[in-house]
């Protein structure tokens, strides 16, 4: 995948200079092991800063909210398959209009989780590259290979959607999707489970949650002017860390997501106490692709099954 | 109070280390590091149970010991049936002596950063001067700094002592505690340690050895002399600010940042008044009755961050940056904002 990244910076520097486009959003190298930084590049200077590998799991259509609402510029954005999902999103929800934004689609093979890493690792990691299907991994005299499919992000494991839905140029050829994945194998060990169990594993799951909403504002879906909990007239929700407020602030957003959550897996991998927000929103997927048949962001001509109403929907 | 000339050495077996914890536990509630998944934490000490000194450093820092994230002030109760019901209260809390065993140096001089905010003769926060009255600061000197510690540009080091009242050093088999407060006297009378040892040259050559071992370093020389409205203004900020999705991770780890808000909380017929740390990197944190927000943009509040830790402290307080280099920001920022870059461009930026 770290191929891709000559591509992008071709088409990136030829839609600048032939005023296709204002701004580019992509990534930059970052300074931590494992991190890139979302980044716009205007010339080209900022194009020769631009990386793509497999650690670019931040979803960028989170940044077409910050620019697209007051902004008129023509975009030109770089979208893996979840990201195009989001685009897709914003579309029909009237945030962009297609026409505003040039899409640079990334076949995607997956991108890395890098807490997996770090406690495979159990040194402090100097430096991580990767080939191939490899990712190597380095502190002072030591390094480990570990293969790349070992050590993907839960949701990458279980994509089915790796190819974008729409674009307007590929970086590559087409990837082979995943099949016979089974995406929901943990939803249904929950579901099976007594009330009391799911109640405990809720309440584990959030022990240490510190409420900085940092799923809740690296996602796309979430582009809200005013959050519910951070309404203050009227307050709906306490504002320390008193449990019962945490749940809420996590079931609603998840049912927010309702029909629109992609499963990227920005949330997960934004928050900074490692909890397991997808386990929300993913339940919330699941009724969405069985009472409807309705997987997120994948056509710009069909109504998400929330916001319509057909005769033949169940209850 | 320092000890200063005084200043002397113990040796603390390690053999001995579980007993001397439970003399401490005995007139100190204790604190210390304990492991939780990948991370470690701080954490009062149940009876038995051992601080984790085989550790980095804590996820979040230490200052939610004396500055709970959450913290009830008052509480009342309009119930006629009870005591003392229509009377708002002051919370009781628990003020007894403590002690928090292992706390890295960069963490406990962040306390005397705080304390110039919490503690100044026109104004004192009660709970937390309570609070960090209460507690003497047992040290553990970073033999292993990290690569994201830039502590020896930030104003501290692997082995600094202000803040602290023990400074632990693990020499192996045993530990060397250097004294350093009136404080730290006490406690070394409750564990016991008398093994009184000369091992400053020892020390030393550690600390140098640890001093070397930082990697990472900003510059702050120049801050002071540049001018406020033309960091402000500078261009630097859309392009740094850009990738920030202001979840105010990095001021809720920070061992420095100590904004709160207040909050009333009624549960039926009875209430409370509690303080929450806040965060400039929330709208909500400056948005005012009338509806309008001075500081409306993520690029706003991002600037306000980094120019109140890098230049209004810096001008306000003339002791340095408000930062000890602990690079917790660093690490756990989840689009990679990294004060060390921001700090040295802000440093070199000619307007
Ligand atoms: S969810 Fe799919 S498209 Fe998105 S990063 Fe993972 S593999 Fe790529
Ligand atoms: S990012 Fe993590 S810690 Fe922050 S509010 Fe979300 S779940 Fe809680
Ligand atoms: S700098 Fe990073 S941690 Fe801090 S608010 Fe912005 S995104 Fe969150
Ligand atoms: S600003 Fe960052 S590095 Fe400095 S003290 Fe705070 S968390 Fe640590």
């Amino acid at each position: 995948m770290i191929e891709y990244i000559n591509k992008i910076k071709e088409i990136s520097e030829r839609l600048l200079k032939e005023g296709i486009v204002d701004i580019i959003i992509g990534f930059r190298k970052g300074t931590m092991p494992m991190m890139n930084e979302p980044c716009f590049a205007k010339s080209p200077e900022d194009i020769k800063n631009l990386v793509w590998d497999s650690n670019c799991g931040i979803n960028l259509a989170n940044y077409l909210t910050n620019y697209s609402a007051d902004r008129k510029e023509k975009i030109g954005i770089i979208a893996k398959g979840c990201d195009s999902r989001n685009i897709v999103n914003h579309i029909i929800e009237n945030k962009i209009k297609r026409d505003q934004l040039f899409i640079i689609g990334v076949p995607c093979k997956g991108m890395v989780d890098r807490r997996k890493i770090v406690s495979i690792f159990e040194r402090e990691i100097k430096e991580v590259t990767e080939e191939k299907n490899k990712i190597i991994v380095k502190s002072d005299g030591f390094e480990k290979i570990l293969k790349k499919a070992e050590v993907l992000q839960e949701n990458c494991a279980i994509c089915i959607h790796r190819n974008p839905v729409v674009y307007d140029e590929l970086v590559a050829d087409l990837v082979e999707e995943q099949k016979d994945v089974d995406r929901y194998e943990d939803v249904r060990r929950i579901e099976a489970m007594p009330v009391e169990k799911k109640y405990k594993l809720f309440d584990d799951l959030l022990s240490a949650c510190i409420r900085c909403y940092a799923c809740r504002n690296a996602c796309p879906l979430c582009y809200c002017p005013t959050c519910f909990v951070d309404e203050s007239r009227p307050q709906w929700v306490g504002k320390s860390i008193n449990p019962v407020d945490i749940r809420t602030f996590h079931f609603l957003r998840a049912f927010h997501c309702a029909g629109r959550c992609t499963d990227c897996g920005a949330c997960e991998s934004a928050c900074p106490m490692d909890i397991k927000v997808r386990t929300f929103t993913k339940k919330l997927e699941k009724d969405c692709f069985e009472l409807y048949g309705w997987e997120a962001g994948m056509s710009l001509d069909e109504r998400p099954p929330l916001d319509t109403y057909k005769f033949d929907y169940p209850d | 109070m320092n000890l200063g000339y005084t200043m002397k050495v113990v040796r603390i077996d390690k053999k001995n280390w579980v007993g001397d914890i439970e003399n401490l536990s005995r007139s100190y509630r204790l604190f210390g590091p304990v492991k939780d998944d990948n991370f470690h934490r701080f954490e009062e000490l149940d009876k038995d149970k051992l601080p984790d000194l085989d550790y980095f450093n804590t996820r979040l820092s230490p200052k939610s010991i004396v500055y709970p994230q959450s913290e009830t002030m008052f509480e009342y109760c309009l119930d006629e049936r009870k005591k003392d019901h229509h009377v708002m209260k002051e919370a009781s809390k628990d003020y007894s002596q403590r002690a928090v065993i292992g706390i890295r140096p960069c963490d406990a001089a962040a306390f005397l950063l705080v304390k110039r905010n919490f503690d100044t003769p026109e104004c004192k926060d009660p709970y937390w001067v309570k609070a960090y009255e209460a507690t003497t600061f047992v040290g553990l000197a970073c033999n292993n700094p990290h690569s994201a510690c830039f502590c020896t540009t930030a104003g501290c080091g692997p082995f600094h002592e202000d803040g602290l009242d023990i400074l632990l050093i693990d020499a192996g088999n045993h530990y060397f505690a250097k004294i350093i407060t009136s404080k730290g006297e006490n406690l070394l009378k409750a564990a016991g340690w008398d093994t009184k040892v000369d091992a400053g040259k020892e020390i030393e050559s550690m600390k140098q050895n640890a001093e070397t071992g930082i990697t990472s370093f900003i510059a702050t020389n120049k801050l002071k002399d540049k001018i406020t409205a033309d960091l402000f203004d500078a261009p630097f900020w859309e392009d740094m600010a850009f990738a920030c999705i202001n979840c105010g991770t990095c001021t809720y780890a920070c061992p420095t940042c100590w904004c709160f808000d207040i909050q009333d909380e009624v549960h039926g017929c009875s209430g409370t008044r509690m303080r929450n740390w806040d965060s400039c990197m929330y709208p909500l944190f400056t948005l005012h009755g009338s509806g309008y927000n001075p500081r409306n943009t993520g690029m706003q509040r991002v600037r306000q961050r980094f120019m109140h830790k890098l230049k209004y402290y810096v001008d306000k307080y003339d002791n340095g940056i408000q930062c000890v280099g602990c690079g917790r920001c660093v690490s756990l920022c989840p689009v990679n904002i990294d004060i060390r870059k921001i700090c040295n461009t802000m440093n070199s930026y000619e307007k």
